[in-house]
């Protein structure tokens, strides 16, 4: 079970497979993304996404055109990226009705792995809002200075 | 992307478990590792491993009074942390705005061509 960070989402006026070119097409990538997208969307393809002179290797996991796509990034060089050192970034699309499609885009972070599952399960109610609410939390400790 | 310390610190957050610890430092203060291990559901030398990485990240500080070592937040650096987490939040936000920008350009071209095609004589 993967934790979520990070979740946002955009209302598009086209259908599902525009969307879909969009987010997986690597000349179109470069236009929203990355500067440099070096990537096959192929499950299990390993790539690279530039950023002006930083950059790292990014692994695709699922591609289910046009509904799922998703890839591994923010793992150490030298490491394959798995559950556990990797951020997970996952793209949903959800046609709405003729020419309009939903995009979520959601960022999640290391798995809870040594934790017993009723443990798991109670965490990830408690922190359903992901990182939302520890902004808010930690901005709140942050506004009142300690002693 | 971020840079290397940014990093460090984002890899240190992004896990549940030292968040859950620095949660508990951040609303009680000082206090030791054998008193988190009270409070949370895995071990107590997973908690040991969690603030080694939080204090390398300069999450947390420790201080020793006795025997024993009590460690805090620091203050500063969760700021960075928060202010890096809501910086994803944007730049998130604006991918998604240039891709529904991107998307809906190019459905707008093919609407266009098609009804060229229909007309069956180009403008």
């Amino acid at each position: 079970m993967a934790t979520q960070v990070i979740e946002r989402e955009v209302l598009i006026d086209a259908p599902a497979e525009v969307v879909w070119r969009t987010i997986t097409e690597p000349d179109q990538m470069s236009q929203w993304f990355a500067d440099r997208v070096d990537l096959v969307v192929e499950p299990g393809a390993h790539g690279y996404m530039g950023f002006g002179d930083q950059g790292g290797p990014v692994v695709v996991e699922t591609v289910d055109p046009p509904t799922r796509f998703s890839y591994r990034w923010n793992h150490p060089r030298d490491e394959e990226p798995v559950a556990g050192n990797s951020m997970l970034v996952e793209f949903t699309l959800t046609p709405e009705g003729e020419d309009r499609t939903r995009l979520r885009v959601a960022e999640s972070g290391h798995e809870l792995r040594d934790w017993p599952d009723a443990e798991k399960q109670r965490y990830a109610d408690e922190h359903q809002h992901g990182w939302g609410e520890f902004l808010d939390r930690l901005t709140s400790v942050i506004a009142t200075p300690s002693t | 992307m971020t840079t290397q310390a940014d990093d460090e610190l984002w890899s240190a957050v992004a896990d549940p478990s030292r968040r859950r610890v620095l949660d508990l430092l951040v609303s009680n203060g000082e206090v030791s590792a054998s008193w988190l291990a009270g409070r949370v559901p895995f071990s107590r030398q997973a908690v040991s491993k969690h603030l080694v990485v939080l204090e390398e990240a300069g999450l947390v500080s420790r201080r020793k009074q006795g025997r024993e070592i009590l460690y805090q937040v620091e203050a500063d650096r969760l700021d960075q942390a928060t202010r890096a987490m809501a910086d994803l939040a944007d730049q998130w936000d604006r991918r998604l705005v240039a891709i529904k920008r991107l998307a809906e350009a190019a459905h707008a071209e093919t609407k266009k061509k098609v009804s060229r095609t229909d007309r069956g004589k180009p403008s």
